[in-house]
């Protein structure tokens, strides 16, 4: 018998309906792989008992014929999403003890569905870094290491790699500036940051409100079509979620892509770029322009400053949303003689290293007198950096670039550890996409020389999901990549 | 636009955290950094460029100023770390 947890989403709710095997079945199958996956530190709650429970609800409603559509599908969800009674911490100390007294909308909405949570997943403190590193409950280890333990990307470090160890069916993650497409390139899964706006953020632990978006994480592009249909949707509870009808992304998967203009950003091609990785790109505008779509030039001449202008209005943003932990309403309380003694105390103990260093940026960028020339600057940039894209798809319909400049690095790196921007500089191909709120997928289509994944980013118009997903079928279909 | 020691300890403050002696010429150094690299920014001509607040202007809506729940007092108060007659206890500020 083939083992359950190889199986798509897709595979799974036929399995479950045809009653090959129970929602119970494989629940436990998944439950056995993260137990043996505790090495990887992916997960940093279990919910093995709530997951059971829900499991055998869901093989009723299969015996009964009122089974949802995900129902029985097992799911890990990113640590940053409150679940009621479920520990949710951002995993930062601060939160270490916190447990939700509501539901996201996302994870409710998945609920819903039929989906059930078998933990919450690893991620840099706050969804602040890179590499997983900063979390509090220590680094996610890539599942495709060898010798030595590499980092699983940041921040959904842990959903990259619960997906790609098969410790989940698929996961939860979100991404501010990169934090869903990087990790899944690292660990050679798919995952979609959707248009800002797809997905309410109610329930989602704020970074930068104007940037963050949550999206599906999974072994392919289907998965990610299928999840992320039912994680949309307009919700009254977020005043920036979009009135916008959500489309049944999996229709438009295998419609062909002949006359498809795919737009290869010039500023991209930096030196800087690892070789196999430029290869890759190539070959996959190669498998593209077979399938009979049109490869275009196009210049986004703005890209050199998109992380300068990240750099600022991330922490600026975060430093404001971050003001609520204050050790008085929730969180860790370290008391002193005065109120303002007890906030400093509680969040001096309370916040990790990268976090604050962001805050304290955040706060001098907003402060009098350096408000104009450093906040104002950059939200002006930003309007530059997404007129770049605009003007780019007058020319081409989506955008092929890489993922990220490098694969995954071994953890504790000691170029990334000594200077802050190192770090910051990995996330070069994707941070642009969130200052102009576009949607983008991240999918595997090779490996590197040292035999690690290489992640290919399909960038798209506001709201067209459609043409992403589309597109990167044709890609994953062609590029044949093995999944760990 | 570099800042000094006693910029990085106000800086500090104003974000409410308390930052070790024996790391403050550390945390300068990388502060300092940062803003030198964002520094890069001023070459751009914004000139006749608007702010770009929202990447979804149309989009933004007012719901209805109406209470939709309640009651939920002791679900708010179920993660405070100290709380005294229904009420979040903070240190004495009054003498």
């Amino acid at each position: 018998m083939t083992d359950l947890t190889d199986l798509t989403i897709a595979q799974v709710i036929s399995g479950l309906s045809k009653k090959d095997f129970s929602a119970t079945e494989l629940t436990k199958a998944y439950i056995k792989n993260m137990q043996n996956g505790r090495k990887y530190n992916a997960y940093v709650t279990e919910c093995v008992e709530t997951a059971l429970k829900q499991a055998k609800v869901s093989d009723e409603k299969y015996l009964n014929n009122t089974a949802r559509q995900l129902e029985g599908v097992p799911l890990g969800i990113k640590d940053l999403f409150c679940t009621k009674g479920i520990k949710t911490t951002a995993c930062s100390q601060i939160l270490e003890n916190f447990v939700p007294e509501y539901e996201s909308t996302v994870t409710a909405n998945l609920l819903n569905a039929g989906a059930l949570f078998l933990g919450k997943l690893n991620m840099d403190e706050f969804a602040m870094g890179g590499s997983n590193e900063t979390s509090f409950f220590g680094p996610c280890i890539n599942p495709w290491s060898k010798d030595v333990d590499l980092i699983s990307g940041g921040s959904s470090g842990g959903s990259a790699a619960a997906v790609c160890a098969k410790m989940c069916a698929a996961a939860t993650g979100t991404d501010t500036g990169g934090s869903i497409r990087q990790p899944a390139a690292y660990c050679g899964i798919t995952g979609v940051k959707p248009t800002y706006g797809r997905c309410s953020r109610y329930g989602i632990i704020a970074f930068a409100s104007s940037l963050d978006q949550a999206g599906p994480m999974a072994k392919d592009v289907t998965d990610c079509a299928i999840l992320l249909k039912h994680m949309a949707g307009f919700d009254e509870k977020d005043s920036t979620s979009a009135k916008i009808e959500v489309p049944d992304f999996v229709k438009v998967l295998g419609s062909d892509i002949r006359g498809l203009k795919v737009g290869i950003p010039i500023e991209y091609r930096s030196d800087k770029l690892n070789l196999s990785i430029a290869k890759a790109w190539d070959l996959a505008a190669d498998m593209l322009r077979k399938r009979g779509a049109e490869i275009v030039d196009i210049s986004l001449p703005h890209t050199k400053y998109a992380l300068p202008v990240y750099y600022i209005i991330a922490p600026a943003e975060a430093s404001s949303n971050l003001a609520r932990y204050d050790g008085l309403r929730y969180g860790k309380r370290i008391d002193g003689n005065s109120l303002d003694e007890m906030y400093i105390n509680s969040r001096t103990a309370g916040f990790g290293k990268e976090v604050k260093r962001r805050i304290m940026v955040g706060t001098y960028v907003l402060s009098a007198g350096y408000y104009d020339a450093y906040y104002v600057k950059a939200q002006k940039v930003r309007r530059l950096i997404r007129q770049d894209f605009i003007s780019a798809f007058e020319k081409c319909d989506i955008i092929l670039a890489p993922t990220s400049p490098t694969t995954a690095f071994a953890i504790g790196d000691k170029s990334m550890q000594s200077n802050p921007i190192n770090m910051y500089l990995n996330d070069v191909f994707t941070v642009s996409v969130n200052l102009a709120g576009l949607p983008a997928m991240s999918l595997p289509t090779g490996l590197c020389e040292q035999g690690l994944p290489i992640g290919m980013q399909l960038i798209g118009k506001p709201f067209d999901e459609e043409t992403i997903f589309k597109t990167g079928l044709a890609l994953e279909q062609d590029a044949n990549f093995k999944r760990k | 636009m570099a800042v000094d020691n006693q910029t990085v300890e106000q800086i500090a403050f104003l974000s409410r955290l308390k930052i070790d002696e024996n790391k403050l010429e550390e945390t300068k150094d990388e502060f300092n950094k940062i803003l030198n690299w964002v520094a890069e920014l001023q070459e751009v001509n914004t000139d006749n460029v608007e702010q770009l607040v929202s990447v979804n202007e149309e989009n933004l809506f007012c719901r209805e100023d109406v209470v939709k729940d309640g009651n939920i007092k002791n679900e708010v108060l179920k993660n405070v770390p100290l709380s005294e007659f229904g009420y979040f206890a903070v240190p004495k500020v009054v003498e």
